[in-house]
């Protein structure tokens, strides 16, 4: 068991390795750099830049060296310092503007998880238990609707529904009261009454496709001969159903976290955006369109780990419920 | 395994089905999937002749029709003697209110606006092989424009930018999966035929894509295309970038059938039979995944049209003027015009329904594809 | 335990069951699985329910305790429960999910099925899937039920119960887990022990002790045994009476010996004869006139070493094998589960590549080849000549292929015939193997076990081999139709003059059809010589033991007292 943690745990190294490598090529892949979109913004408001003075603002970012140097003068920065470098539209050092916004983030993130298993669990066994029933049908519609709605259209509506029927701005995590305000009870409070609106949204896709999974899953196992064993032992149904068929079925579940998390990080970045929410999606998707290459990097970096990190976290809690992949 | 198990009622007949026949049989008794095979049909015929079903010019800026509402279609004419059917709508008259100044659009209704089935209208290109003028409904008063959904901003027809967007959305699925899946088979089949290294190796790299979050790759990636591109190009740099994640789960899908296949008593019989490695591949194994693949990327073409969709409504896809789904929703981006006009939300419900059918569709082909071991 | 009186008339019923009707209705109608079955079981003895697959044997069992698997249900019927305090109780007359039935199950009727793997849950340890059934019915407590459970692991003889308890269930061998069923099923001394084929899955030494094991507790607790097998030597060996089922209902009730030494019905003469015909050597071999001696061997193998896996504990699947294939002869191949002779047979192919020895080969022009040194056209060459029979009648042919496309492949990719002359050879070899030729255009789905098997024969002599490896090509296949496919694959061998490496684990298929016999364990060859010689007299401890573990099928000649274990 150990053995395999760790096995797995050194096979995250190359995989952050690469990934660091791969999130550098990709904030540089966009033609000309921040100094050109800098320069093209201030032509905007007729100013003017020299070439001297291009080429110093370039010398001073470290732009004009080659990649491979850029990358090692980023990643050992990060390493060592937990230096993320600067951003420049921004003029002040990326690490002191993400952690706040990544903590939303993963707040967001795992207050979904929750909800999306203590949906998709209920909902899913029933679904696969009462096979072909009027309430599985409706289980059915509903998820596949789930599936085809995109989160932002989703936020879009609610949105709407919001402002014209309720006549009151859906959006943010906290009124505007206590934006700024330092933390407190009132203000976890407002947080949780934001907060079911974002859940609800990114949960709903989610749910959907689990509650299939769940319900495929079971119903491979329902009619597995360990089933007709446990009848034959005079258990109650509701009592076999949860202690044999459910618990089997919960193993391959357990591992939709490992594409779950992806998901939902994907999803909450969209629906992040539309509904202007202080997590990384709306400042990874300004940084990137204004090449602000630090700290679109420090996003993509963290974000991708985020996920990685799950899909370990669901290998582990995997094996320690299976008994099969513990022992080996 | 019996006939009662496949369930056909005619044993003969059965016994020289072929899989394609049976996997017919099994999937025509699947309600919902037939529903998605309408749906899917209907939504790629209109993908294919989108200006038919058009009824004004998609691209034509009418300043006078800004945010026009919906027009109440009426198909049933009683005006005259009796009764017709002759679809008309009321004509709209835009006017200002008297108190708040507001320009507000009424209808008209002792003016008639006619349409007419199979009439001419705006000329419009059949996929670039010929022009046509003939559309399945069209204005009886070129003057008088038939907004059925409405109008936007701009004045532009939603109904018809919906049926033009059609072309660009599903046709991104399609061509996003076509890309994927020759990555996925290539990849996969060889992960999946020479194991050892080599699948290790491939299996290490569909992992790590898959953990990967799409969207914000996906963001990266598109941000990085110039601006000014040609539509075309840029249209297939998105459906590249699509593919550059979406190709991880086929693959693993070609993997594992392949890895199952290879075990079978019946590619090893094929093997001493002396059939070459390329036959055993493409006569012995291919036809027995063929079906799963199909319904793979089946499944696969729905997130491919809500990927583009997002992406083009975040402003890093498709760039107007090219007309898709996602550029059409990101006129309902802000509270303010879609409380105006909530008609914008349309271009949604046709993307809805279209991932719907094609969830329906493949729902239904997966359940079907083997018909052998039930 | 020597031959059985009828029970005397005075014994106590425990269940009778009466024209019991259970249908499984389907798209295509209803199928009448169990279709007015009636028998009793008494206290003490052993009820054997027999039928070849599809007979219904299951389903009644199943019936009983009203665990049939959905959409199957029970019409109608009575069944009724005799306790030993003289109450009663209408099973069938239970809702199959009411309190009464439940206390029922498990604490009066236990049942022990067939997969004694995915019988089992794998996630639960197996003290945890025991005391559950003390803990429900007994109400004990966490630790009388451990305490209970513990022993009963000891009473079905698992080594170190009190470790075992904690283990999970893939941590056992598979005679290992039955016993686990075993002692899960008798965790409330139930009246009656159903057990639906519970040593099919098991080698017949394992086989020999859950046998043995079941009857040693019959005895000490006294319970009703109602035991479901298509094995009719298992049935000689334990039971007392014998239902015999044929599509769903019973064609004959009698003692075991009546069953065995006088039936009346037909069925059951038949199922007897097939047993009895491959109790000896086939007729057409006994015809025969003798084989060459002297005509030099088709196949030598020398030293062949087959090795699994690297590093610190590899596994030798084959072990230092030689052996011999003459002409026009049958050498028989058998073992155990895990003996290595299907490792040979692919070896032999070609499939494989051994890790050390020989393979020579004699072509029918005389000289020979080294088939493991064979580059890649020889190889292919050899493997023209050298052609397999698989075991699985439905893995084994593509069901995306036509018959004729199956039985062409190896003819069109050899460029042998194509067009009109393939289709012509196709109905050829189609009749020859008893197929009707204008059933080429069908699917393997459109055909039964025993046709399907024809088709891997048909295929393997397409291309006029001189050698068949065939790989269990009669264990999926009920006995009935074993004899009839052995007696075809022999008319082939005369006509042919093939020769065939014939592995499989059954002794008697082994003795109806081989010449010469190879006894495999652990990867090693331990005995070899004539087939009449090692089935009736072999000299290797082995062999002896593994023959004394088979059942005979004769009630009136039980062994099982006699037999003994081999240690290596």
């Amino acid at each position: 068991m150990l053995k395999f943690i760790a096995k797995r745990l050194l096979w995250m190294i190359p995989a952050l390795l690469v990934l660091s490598f791969l999130t550098f090529v990709l904030i540089q892949l966009p033609p000309g750099d921040y100094v050109t979109t800098y320069i093209a913004t201030l032509s905007a408001s007729n100013e003017v830049i020299d070439q001297n003075t291009a080429a110093d603002l370039r010398a001073r970012f470290g732009l004009d060296q080659p990649m491979i140097v850029q990358y090692w003068k980023w990643i050992s920065g990060i390493l060592l310092h937990g230096d993320f470098g600067l951003s420049f539209e921004w003029q002040q050092p990326v690490s002191g503007l993400i952690w706040e916004r990544m903590a939303f983030t993963l707040l967001l993130t795992f207050a979904t998880l929750l909800a999306t298993w203590g949906i998709a669990l209920p909902i899913g066994i029933f679904s696969a238990v009462k096979k072909y029933t009027v309430g599985d049908y409706i289980v059915t519609l509903f998820s596949f609707i789930g599936l085809a709605v995109p989160s932002f259209l989703l936020a879009l509506v609610l949105m709407y529904v919001a402002a014209v029927k309720l006549g009151q701005e859906v959006g943010g995590l906290f009124s505007d009261a206590f934006v700024t305000a330092p933390w407190s009870f009132a203000k976890l409070w407002d947080l949780m009454q934001h907060l079911w609106i974002p859940v609800v949204i990114l949960a709903v896709s989610g749910t959907a496709s689990l509650v299939r999974v769940m319900r495929a899953n079971l119903l491979d196992e329902l009619h597995k001969p360990y089933v007709t064993t446990a009848r034959a032992k005079g258990l109650s149904e509701f009592h076999l159903l949860m202690k044999y068929p459910v618990r089997l079925a919960m193993n391959p579940f357990i591992s939709t976290i490992a594409w779950l998390l992806p998901n939902l990080v994907s999803g909450s970045i969209i629906v992040a955006i539309v509904l202007n929410l202080p997590t990384a999606g709306p400042m990874l998707l300004q940084s990137l369109m204004t090449q602000d290459m630090y700290l679109a990097g420090a996003f993509l970096l963290l974000i991708c780990m985020l996920t990685m990190l799950g899909s370990l976290i669901s290998d582990i809690l995997l094996a320690l419920v299976d008994p099969r992949i513990r022992l080996e | 395994m019996s006939e009662a198990a496949l369930g056909v009622i005619d044993a003969k007949r059965t016994a020289v089905a072929s899989q394609w026949q049976l996997v017919w049989w099994a999937f025509r008794r699947h309600r919902l999937a037939m529903i998605g095979l309408v749906m899917t049909v209907a939504f790629y015929i209109v993908a294919i002749i989108p200006g038919f079903f058009a009824i004004n010019d998609p691209s034509q800026q009418n300043p006078r029709a800004a945010y026009q509402p919906p027009a109440a279609l009426h198909l049933i004419d009683t005006s005259g003697d009796g009764w017709s059917i002759d679809p008309y709508i009321h004509a709209s008259v835009l006017k200002r209110d008297p108190e708040t100044l507001e320009m507000i659009y009424t209808t008209d209704p002792k003016r008639k606006v006619e349409l007419h089935f199979l009439g001419q209208g705006y000329e419009y290109s059949v996929l670039g092989l010929f022009r046509s003028r003939l559309h399945l409904l069209s204005s009886s008063n070129p003057r008088e424009p038939v907004f059925l959904l409405g109008a936007d901003r701009l004045g532009r027809c939603v109904f018809s930018r919906i049926m033009q967007g059609a072309q660009i959305s599903l046709s991104v699925g399609l061509v996003g999966v076509f890309l994927s899946l020759t990555i996925g088979l290539l990849l996969g089949g060889i992960s999946g035929y020479y194991g050892g290294c080599t699948d290790f190796a491939i299996q290490r790299v569909i992992e790590f894509v898959l953990a990967l979050p799409s969207i914000p790759i996906w963001l990266a990636l598109s941000a990085a295309l110039p601006q000014n591109w040609p539509a075309a190009l840029n249209y297939f740099m998105i459906t590249v970038i699509l593919s550059l994640t979406g190709w991880a789960q086929l693959a693993r899908v070609v993997r594992g059938r392949f890895l199952s296949l290879r075990t079978e008593e019946f590619v090893m019989a094929a093997r001493l039979d002396g059939a070459s490695e390329s036959r055993i591949i493409f006569r012995h194994m291919l036809p027995s995944f063929a079906s799963h693949i199909i319904a793979s990327i089946t499944l696969a073409i729905p997130a491919m049209i809500l990927a583009e969709t997002s992406l083009s409504f975040l402003g890093l896809g498709l760039q107007p003027p090219t007309i898709s789904w996602g550029v059409l929703l990101r006129e309902a981006q802000n509270i303010r015009s879609i409380a105006t006009a909530p008609w914008l939300f349309a271009p949604g419900i046709a993307v809805v329904l279209a991932v719907i059918g094609l969830n329906f569709l493949g729902d239904g082909l997966r359940d079907a594809a083997d018909p052998y071991n039930r | 335990m020597n031959t059985m009186p009828l029970p005397p008339a005075s014994s106590r019923p425990v269940l009778e069951v009466r024209d019991l009707v259970t249908h499984f209705p389907t798209r295509a109608g209803v199928v009448k699985a169990v279709d007015g079955v009636s028998f009793t079981v008494h206290a003490g003895k052993t009820l054997c329910i027999v039928g070849e697959s599809g007979s219904g044997k299951s389903v009644t069992a199943r019936s009983i305790l009203q665990i049939v698997d959905e959409p199957g249900h029970i019409v109608s019927g009575a069944m009724i429960l005799h306790w030993p305090d003289g109450r009663s109780t209408d099973i069938a007359q239970l809702r199959n999910r009411s309190r009464a039935i439940r206390d029922i199950r498990g604490r009066d009727i236990a049942m022990i099925f067939q997969e004694p793997m995915s019988s089992l849950s794998p996630v639960h340890t197996v003290g945890d899937q025991i005391t559950e059934v003390l803990r429900l019915h007994l109400k004990l407590s966490k630790a009388a039920a451990r305490a209970r459970c513990i022993e009963l692991l000891g009473q079905v003889e698992i080594p170190n119960p009190d470790k075992a308890i904690d283990r999970y269930t893939f941590e056992f061998s598979g005679g290992m887990r039955q016993r686990v069923m075993i002692a899960m099923s008798l965790a409330c001394n139930p009246m009656l022990l159903i057990a639906d084929e519970p040593t099919t899955a098991l080698d017949v030494t394992t086989q020999a002790e859950i046998l043995a094991l079941i009857r040693k507790l019959q005895d000490q607790h006294g319970m009703a045994v109602m035991f479901i097998t298509h094995d009719m030597g298992v049935v000689a060996e334990i039971a007392d009476e014998v239902v015999v089922m044929y599509h769903g209902r019973v064609v004959e009730t009698g003692s075991v010996d009546t069953i065995f030494h006088n039936a009346t019905h037909d069925y059951t003469r038949r199922l007897i004869g097939s047993v009895l015909k491959l109790e000896q050597k086939a007729e057409i071999r006994l015809a025969r006139a003798p084989l060459d001696d002297a005509a030099p061997p088709v196949l030598e193998v020398h030293n062949l070493t087959m090795q699994f896996g690297a590093g610190k504990n590899p596994f030798k699947a084959l072990d230092n094998v030689s052996l011999i294939v003459k002409p026009g002869e049958t050498l028989g191949i058998v073992g155990e589960s895990g003996s290595g002779k299907t490792t040979l047979g692919r070896c032999l192919m070609g499939v494989y590549r051994p890790s050390g020895g020989q393979i020579l080969y004699r072509r029918a022009d005389g000289t020979t080849m080294d088939v493991l040194q064979a580059d890649k056209p020889s190889l292919k060459a050899y493997q023209r000549d050298i052609r397999m029979v698989f075991q699985d009648p439905v893995g084994s042919l593509n069901p995306r292929m036509t018959v004729a496309q199956i039985i062409g492949e190896p003819l069109y990719v050899n460029n042998i015939a194509k067009g009109r002359a393939l289709d012509d050879r196709v109905a050829e070899l189609l009749e020859r193997v008893g197929l009707n030729p204008d059933w080429r255009e069908r699917y393997p789905h459109a055909f039964s076990g025993g046709q399907r098997q024809r088709i891997g024969i048909a295929r393997a002599v397409a291309l006029s081999p001189r050698v068949i490896v065939a790989d269990e090509a009669t264990s999926a296949l009920d006995v009935s139709l074993r004899a009839q496919m052995l007696d075809l694959m022999m008319e082939l061998q005369d006509r042919l003059g093939l020769s065939y490496v014939f592995i499989s684990h059954d002794i008697g298929v082994i003795r109806y059809m081989c010449d010469r016999v190879a006894v495999m364990y652990r990867g090693r060859i331990v005995e070899t010589g004539a087939a009449g010689q090692v089935c009736d007299a072999p000299t290797h401890a082995y062999t002896q033991a593994l023959l004394s573990a088979i059942p005979r099928p004769d009630p009136r000649a039980r062994r099982m007292h006699e037999r003994f274990r081999y240690v290596a």
